[in-house]
């Protein structure tokens, strides 16, 4: 069975480490500030005995009051998984750090959600519409899209 | 007087073009496009375009109820709907906290190795004419299916869309002549197999298409999240079942087999294996069928209590994952699906470059994908 880590723990493991970075943290998944994303999905990914080799998925929801982005990490050699969240509160220009440096699996996964939500991720490679067409006006899975 | 004898050298040069492939191809297996830069025959790049089936898939389940999303599953990866049928409705009994019968535990399965043997058939089936064994051994595995498929008929009444399991249990219980003919099959089954190994495994043109071609290798496969066949032809003994058992797979004995080197031929070993330990666990499970209801006490619109749940499970062409979130409502707030087959075309311009556009089109075959799935 894979085992679902805490993300209260992590959450402190990672404040010693850098702090302010986390925004909440609960039994089921931890949320991070958006600019420390990045240091905190690489230090997940490399540290001994975290060793989060695997992005399962990448989501994307519409809070309305912000956008959430869904990071599911598991980790093949210890299979215990983790639940990654970043939030984006603008909603004209929203941005998030890629993670496509780290898991490349994230490349599509991005793109899908810069097609469908809008959300910008800096630094990724290739940042295009992925099943809309260019030009095409809006993003569909915004709330307030039709 | 010695003369020194002066080779010229002949240059032929090439420049880089663009070959559009697809969207209406036969080898493109649905709508799938490539942009494709040759170098001559050589595959320099490839870029893949999506978005030819894209149905909203996503958008159209935000308005739905949760029962009424389980026909929208169908039509993701249509060639494994009963799959899809399971991941959503165990995504939604996480999320409603509902548990559900030992009788559809055993059914769910049943159904859903079945499922695998089916969608690895048209998996093989087409790799092996993509590599030039023109319809015979694709018409072998179309009839093996359509026993499948008159086994799903028989408990549904539909051979491609089943919508056939519901949140707490499936639609009906199977009919009482579905297990002798269950048991036909199983008895059958063992034999198809090995006629396809003794046509296909050794295989002099076979070998010589697939063998060392189009390798992936275990570290990247991992690196782009891979699943299903194609993470473990890389070697990476990773199957949901076992790494994280859901529904009732931890009770039964089967082996998760692996490739060794990661190149086409291996993704294709692994498939016909994978037939054979379904077979074992659809044999224990048969077996093990206990009588009772298949349906546990679900009101009939689902209000899950508003939160989130992530269920996925190995479906046969990969991790399946659905991400679900309630407000509280009778439909879903959020509705996403972890597609396994787009997820794993990720690499496949890494595949394909340096490679001959012929090998091309075994490297995109030896993936296996469903369009359904990939644009939603």
């Amino acid at each position: 069975m894979t085992l679902a880590l805490s993300g209260k723990d992590i959450a402190k493991q990672i404040e010693k480490k850098f702090p302010g970075c986390v925004a909440e943290s609960a039994a089921e998944s931890l949320l991070v500030e958006a600019q420390s994303l990045l240091e905190v999905a690489a230090y997940l990914k490399n540290t001994p005995g975290l060793d989060f080799d695997y992005l399962t998925a990448v989501s994307g929801v519409d809070y309305l009051e912000c956008f959430e982005v869904i990071y599911q990490l598991t980790s093949l050699e210890h299979n215990h998984s983790l639940v990654l969240k970043a939030r984006c509160y603008n909603r004209e220009n929203p941005t998030l750090p890629s993670v496509v440096g780290l898991w490349r699996t994230a490349d599509f996964q991005e793109r899908e959600i810069y097609d469908l939500f809008g959300i910008s991720f800096t630094g990724h490679p290739n940042l295009k519409r992925i099943f809309l067409w260019e030009g095409f006006e809006g993003h569909p899975l915004r709330k307030d899209f039709l | 007087m010695a003369t020194t004898a002066k080779t010229k050298e002949v240059v032929i040069n090439t420049e880089p073009f663009v070959v559009n492939f697809g969207p209406a191809h036969p080898s493109t297996h649905g709508v799938f496009r490539m942009r494709i830069t040759l170098d001559g025959e050589v595959v320099v790049d490839m870029e893949p375009v999506f978005g030819y089936l894209h149905r909203g898939i996503e958008k159209l389940a935000e308005e739905r109820t949760y029962t009424q999303v389980i026909p929208l599953t169908d039509r993701l990866d249509y060639l494994a709907s009963m799959s899809n049928n399971l991941a959503y409705c165990l995504a939604v009994e996480k999320l409603a906290g509902i548990a559900v019968p030992e009788r559809v535990e055993y059914i769910r399965v049943i159904m859903a190795e079945l499922q695998r043997i089916a969608s690895h058939l048209i998996a093989v089936g087409s790799f092996v004419q993509d590599c030039g064994a023109f319809m015979t051994p694709y018409v072998y595995m179309l009839r093996e299916r359509e026993r499948i498929l008159d086994l799903f008929e028989m408990v549904s009444g539909q051979r491609l869309t089943y919508n056939y399991m519901r949140v707490g249990g499936v639609s009906q219980d199977v009919p009482d002549e579905f297990i002798p003919a269950l048991a036909k099959f199983l008895k059958e089954m063992p034999g198809w197999i090995n006629e396809y190994d003794r046509l296909l495994k050794d295989n002099e043109i076979l070998l010589a298409r697939a063998k060392g071609v189009g390798i992936l290798p275990r570290d990247l496969a991992i690196d782009i999240a891979a699943s299903g066949p194609v993470l473990r032809g890389s070697g990476v003994k990773w199957d949901i079942r076992k790494a994280d058992p859901y529904s009732i797979y931890d009770r039964f004995e089967f082996d998760i087999p692996t490739g060794t080197v990661g190149d086409c031929y291996d993704r294709y070993r692994v498939r016909v294996e994978e037939m054979r330990q379904s077979l074992r666990i659809l044999k224990q499970a048969m077996k093990g069928l206990p009588r009772g209801e298949v349906r546990s006490e679900v009101p009939h619109l689902i209000r899950p209590p508003a939160g989130e749940a992530y269920g996925h499970i190995e479906a046969p062409k990969g991790d399946l994952g659905f991400y679900l979130v309630s407000d509280g409502s009778i439909a879903p707030y959020r509705f996403h699906v972890r597609a396994p087959t787009l997820i794993n075309l990720t690499v496949l311009a890494d595949m394909m470059r340096g490679w001959k556009i012929a090998d091309a089109i075994v490297i995109f075959g030896s993936i296996d994908i469903c369009m359904g799935e990939v644009d939603r």
